[in-house]
């Protein structure tokens, strides 16, 4: 066990897996919002869109969907994300694609969490708000959307939770992450049960505080009414 | 029901008792063994008595030209070796219970008694050794290039500076490429099938792992004529087949393996299966059964 612990290299793995986890948060964070204005809007085309959006990638695997940007896009289409030229090109391509694959994925169940914190707000702001004469989008940005968050803190982190765990997903695409590593070490050492609770204990470390967070941030941060 | 039942219990009972009786001897006396234990049964219970006589082999379901499933058809390599060895054992290929032993779990598999043979593209290595016991090896494999049928850069492993390869992720050819060549590009993919079309497109420049699984992807119909295998293998892959560890079977498997050598199937079964790819064995084949099943 010890061996297994100095010969190869799991911490950077790992920071491979929290620097994935870091961007595609972000990324989904973003385009999770942006559905969820979507499907609130006032608009039946913007709705249906983002129904739409929400009901496609959430019903597809994710394996599917992160093969398809590095198989389909760029191993036949071409589409590379980093220079030719560059020494990283293949890491730093796969890198970014699984950063894309994870947050289109990881968006549909952001809008979903975000819509249910909107939920959370009730109609009598959003009556007030209009009664006041704020626009659409003023009363959304400024009343609906700030209060939305904080309902939504706790869903929002299940969302966190799992999508650092789905990042293991991006082994499969040349990402050299945690799961890469250990599919390096079960090929060498012959798989055991040691490699797999080091990978286990690996992520229940990055996900246990997450939650813990989170929870303790919903409760700080919920409106009171 | 429960007299056919009975039966089915007696000549198995019957079976156990001849095989313990005659150890690692000859494997058709068990089979005898097994016929007197279903005589005195209505016949019933016959076929379940023949189910001794079964083995249970771990193949590759998804490895073309060495093990792979279409149907109820299994065909490779691996599978032609996996027959002879159970038709020396004294096992008909009908009665072979054919199970997928995805590289991962090859030692699970036997470790656990859900197989008794492993004859699944498998390496022999000092690692595995402490959890199996290995006869063989009946190929030598190396690692080698695939490359597009026009390519003409690519002739060998000191021609790959700045091209891009393809593998599967933690696989030991992958491992090679990323320690011993860090002027390469290693793009890595779940499977080698996945590698294929990226390669067609141009998107990378050669797959590489084991010269053997590239002839057999070479092989295939939808391929044909338009890849090719580049320059001599550059590493050993002894192949073996995988026993359970102190398995009695093993030093069986040796001596069949050997006759298949000697009998010129082994290298019908390398035309068979790899011939299409123009696929020649590597140096040191065909091996020299030398594992002594420790």
């Amino acid at each position: 066990m010890i061996d297994i612990l100095t010969e190869y290299d799991i911490l950077g793995a790992f920071w491979k897996t929290i620097q994935l986890a870091f961007f595609s948060a972000i990324g989904s964070l973003v385009l999770g919002t942006i559905l969820a204005v979507f499907r609130v809007s006032p608009v039946a085309v913007l709705r249906n869109i983002g129904a739409s959006y929400v009901n496609i990638t959430r019903n597809t695997p994710l394996t599917l969907i992160l093969i398809f940007c590095s198989l389909a896009l760029f191993g036949v289409l071409g589409y590379a994300l980093a220079p030719r030229e560059s020494p990283t090109y293949i890491v730093d391509n796969a890198f970014r694609w699984a950063v894309i694959g994870l947050s289109i994925y990881h968006a549909a169940f952001v809008c979903e969490a975000l819509r249910s914190g909107v939920n959370t707000v009730p109609v009598g702001q959003a009556e007030a708000a209009r009664a006041i004469g704020l626009t659409f989008g003023q009363s959304l940005s400024q009343v609906i959307l700030p209060q939305a968050f904080r309902g939504a803190i706790a869903p929002l982190g299940s969302v966190l939770i799992a999508l650092i765990k789905n990042t293991t997903v991006a082994a499969i695409i040349s990402v050299p992450e945690a799961a890469a590593l250990m599919r390096v070490i079960i090929e060498n050492e012959t798989g055991s049960l040691i490699v797999f609770f080091i990978f286990a204990l690996g992520f229940v470390i990055l996900t246990l505080p997450v939650g813990i967070g989170f929870t303790s941030l919903s409760r700080r941060l919920a409106v009171k009414r | 029901m429960f007299i056919r039942r009975l039966g089915a219990i007696g000549a198995v009972a019957a079976l156990t008792f001849t095989m313990a009786a005659c150890g690692s001897d000859d494997t058709t006396d068990t089979a005898d063994g097994g016929d007197t234990g279903t005589g005195e049964d209505t016949g019933a219970g016959g076929d379940d008595g023949a189910m001794m006589d079964s083995l249970r082999i771990g193949i590759k379901f998804d490895q073309p030209g060495l093990g792979l499933r279409e149907g109820d058809a299994y065909t490779g390599f691996d599978v032609q070796v996996a027959e002879y060895i159970a038709g020396q054992l004294g096992v008909d290929a009908a009665n072979i219970e054919w199970v997928e032993a995805p590289s991962a779990q090859r030692e699970t598999l036997l470790e656990t008694d859900q197989v008794d043979l492993v004859v699944a593209t498998y390496s022999i290595t000092d690692e595995r050794k402490e959890r199996v016991s290995f006869a063989g090896p009946y190929f030598i494999a190396g690692q080698g290039l695939l490359v597009r049928a026009d390519e003409t850069e690519i002739t060998g492993p000191d021609t790959l500076e700045g091209k891009v390869l393809c593998s599967v992720t933690g696989s030991t050819p992958a491992q090679r490429i990323a320690d011993e060549y860090p002027g390469v590009q290693l793009q890595e993919y779940g499977t080698y099938s996945e590698c294929l079309p990226a390669l067609l497109s141009g998107q990378i420049d050669a797959i590489t792992t084991d010269d053997t699984i590239l002839a057999g992807y070479a092989a295939q119909d939808q391929y044909a004529g338009q890849l090719k295998l580049a320059g001599e293998p550059f590493s050993e892959e002894r192949y073996g087949v995988g026993t359970q560890k102190g398995s009695e079977l093993c030093q069986e498997v040796n001596a069949a393996i050997e006759a298949m050598i000697e009998e010129g199937a082994w290298e019908q079964a390398v035309q068979d299966t790899l011939g299409a790819a123009d696929f020649t064995p590597g140096p040191g084949n065909p091996p020299e059964v030398v594992e002594d099943c420790a």
